[in-house]
């Protein structure tokens, strides 16, 4: 099972042809992923090592039969990208490019809510079942397939907690980056969902960091919903407080949105925090049945 | 970008919003000059990026342009919240009925837009959110549909019926700036009915995206009038992500969450960061070398500590990058180096075969914060 990708995925990637896209996509591939067709408009009938490239993603879809889009292209393309994407008919799109403008991740947002497609990202790593599929940036080498399910808002905080996991032989059925962004696509609730929901996970590590609410949030979700056990941490506890401006963050949330803050809403509701990476992975181990 | 009341005025006042008569004024003479002109009574007002001024004695309510000048000294020389300040705005007083406040800001939680008026502003706002949440009004905004009609009528239905209509065509006004510039954030606290029935705005907080600063040239063109740290602003346009701190551990990490992770745990074995620098997805050479030029050149600094975990960023060019740095200034203090993930292996080799006399490898982060930190207390011992 794992979630969202696995032996089925196929992927088509938006941005191939650009040096970040060609370096991960190879990476992808030699992983075992089904990097069936990428898409570089104007470069159609090309290939990239063998992936053969289409000038739009619904040439794609119908010459390959891709089903996840993964999505390189610079940032004032990108919602573009993901647009086209879901139109194609593509169930997962997940987009790595960072600065997409706020405003145009809330429009392809309210535009998603209306389609099928799922979306991972932006600004993320994307994602990796181990052993099965790998699609995005996550490097392969440093996860081990098993039964931990991990979702993170941080890139590269990611692959240190997934990095002292699978050195204590502790290995992940997926390892979601939902990405930094204050807009984005599927975040905590919906991955904890979905791992609630997965046979092959039995606990679920938890990656916040401070800003905004999702992780009070979650912790209201995990309270209500989840029966497996979650570990969490939060980056940021020494992090000097910002200044702010204007009060209207504060009267949305309610929160104050601190590291503590957040550690404290989560442990009320028995979630374990661990104060260090190494903290976090000590207490899976102790957690695992 | 948090820019400054009189900045967010002038996009109010672009928009159509009503305004109290001003003028930005950089010296005490300025400022006397500008309250005569504008008959006298006057409020004085500090220009920072920050909230806090009501509170904080930002602003002061003067009737004279002697005592106009007196408040732009004070200010000016002083300073606010820390932060230097080099202009005040200088605005005509107005006769208040009643105020209120209006602000359409980024929901993140809901991934839109949330417009909210209160028929109750001032600086005790956050209170009033807590103890009359009734006093505010919220409505969602669909990012294609914005604020309509009917969301500017609900929004100021709880007002008193002389505010209402202008009230309705304020935060109508406020919307089309945030959709406009790319704000993320419109702030009116407070805005007024006066006591001959306009309605009017008296403050202003804008934030712009950042990430639209490409197609928001307007705003870009403001970024240099915000003060800036000098090592803050070669790192920036650098690319890169610095923020001066008060420890004596430097750090060098990819990614926030990486780098804010790493600061902690410096913090627990003992020592406090002496910054927060993220290199960001791409890390190359010539990144990491100006990344180790920035840090070193903070005096504070006895030890840097560079935390690289791959994805994008490759090991191998991290590797490259601090021996290029290394050619370029000569380090004062040792540099922990940890490298995992992409390339790491061959990033690992390429430090090992250079054997420089600063760097010392650390296998793990913790290994690499724990030795960081030590160093810097045997530099200081």
């Amino acid at each position: 099972m794992a979630i969202l990708v696995d032996e089925g995925t196929k992927v088509v990637v938006a941005g191939i042809t650009g040096s970040e896209g060609t370096f991960h996509s190879l990476r992808n591939r030699a992983y075992g992923t089904d990097v069936v067709a990428g898409v570089t408009p104007g470069k159609g009938g090309q290939d990239v090592e063998g992936i053969p490239v289409s000038d739009t993603v619904e040439d794609a879809v119908a010459a390959t039969g891709a089903n996840t889009s993964l999505i390189f292209v610079p940032a004032r393309f990108a919602a573009e990208a993901i647009y086209e994407a879901a139109d194609a008919g593509i169930g997962l799109v997940v987009c790595i490019t960072e600065g997409i403008p706020v405003r145009d991740m809330a429009q392809v947002v309210a535009y998603l809510r209306e389609t099928e497609t799922v979306l991972v990202g932006p600004n993320c790593p994307g994602l990796i079942s181990p052993g099965r599929a790998n699609v995005g940036i996550i490097p392969g080498e440093i996860c081990a397939p098993g039964r931990v399910g991990l979702v993170s808002r941080s890139g590269t905080l990611t692959y240190q907690i997934v990095h002292e996991l699978t050195q204590r032989g502790i290995g992940q059925s997926t390892c979601v980056g939902m990405g930094g962004d204050p807009v984005h696509g599927i975040g905590f609730i919906g991955s904890l969902e979905r791992f609630e929901a997965d046979g092959e996970t039995d606990l679920v590590v938890m990656i916040g960091e401070i800003g905004g609410d999702d992780e009070e949030r979650a912790a209201a979700f995990i309270a209500e919903r989840m029966t497996k056990p979650v570990v969490s941490y939060i980056a940021g506890f020494t992090a000097p407080p910002g200044r702010r401006m204007g009060h209207a963050g504060a009267i949305i949330t309610g929160s104050s949105g601190t590291a503590a803050a957040k550690a404290e809403a989560l442990e009320a509701v028995g979630v374990g925090v661990g104060r260090t990476p190494t903290e976090v992975a000590e207490l899976v181990r102790a957690a695992l049945p | 970008m948090d820019l400054y009341e009189h900045q967010g005025k002038d996009l109010f006042a672009r928009a159509g919003i009503a305004l109290p008569q001003r003028t930005v004024a950089t010296t005490p003479l300025e400022a006397a000059d500008a309250a005569e002109r504008l008959g006298g009574h006057v409020a004085v007002k500090v220009q920072v990026q920050m909230g806090g001024r009501g509170k904080g004695g930002g602003v002061a309510l003067v009737h004279s342009p002697e005592e106009a000048a007196t408040q732009a000294a004070r200010m000016l020389e002083q300073g606010f919240g820390g932060a230097p300040v080099t202009r005040v705005l200088v605005e005509r007083l107005v006769d208040i009925a009643a105020q209120f406040y209006a602000a359409i800001s980024l929901d993140r939680s809901e991934g839109t837009y949330l417009a909210m008026v209160s028929n109750d502003g001032g600086i005790e706002i956050e209170e009033v959110a807590r103890t009359k949440p009734e006093a505010i009004r919220r409505v969602h905004l669909h990012p294609a549909r914005g604020l309509r009609a009917y969301h500017a009528r609900r929004l100021t239905g709880h007002l008193p019926v002389e505010a209402r209509e202008g009230a309705s065509d304020l935060v109508t006004k406020a919307y089309a700036v945030v959709a406009e510039t790319d704000a993320t954030l419109v702030e009116i606290n407070p805005f007024v009915l006066l006591t001959d029935g306009t309605v009017m705005a008296l403050d202003s907080k804008v934030t712009v995206d950042d990430n639209a600063l490409f197609r928001q040239p307007d705003a870009a063109a403001l970024a240099d009038s915000f003060p800036i740290d000098p090592i803050e602003r070669g790192a920036r346009d650098a690319g890169l992500q610095y923020v001066k701190l008060d420890g004596e551990v430097g750090i060098i990490g990819n990614g926030a969450g990486l780098v804010m992770s790493t600061l902690d745990v410096v913090k627990q074995a003992g020592a406090d960061a002496a910054n927060f620098l993220d290199v960001g997805g791409g890390a190359s050479a010539e990144v990491m070398a100006t990344s180790l030029e920035v840090i070193l050149s903070d005096p504070s600094v006895r030890s840097v500590l560079v935390n690289i975990f791959g994805g994008i960023t490759r090991g191998d060019l991290v590797a490259r990058g601090i021996l290029e740095a290394l050619e370029r200034v000569v380090p004062r203090v040792p540099i922990v180096v940890r490298l995992d993930g992409t390339n790491a292996e061959e990033g690992r080799r390429i430090l090992a075969e250079a054997n420089h006399p600063r760097i010392v490898p650390a296998a793990t982060m913790l290994e690499a914060a724990e030795r960081a930190a030590e160093l810097a207390r045997e530099a200081v011992a």
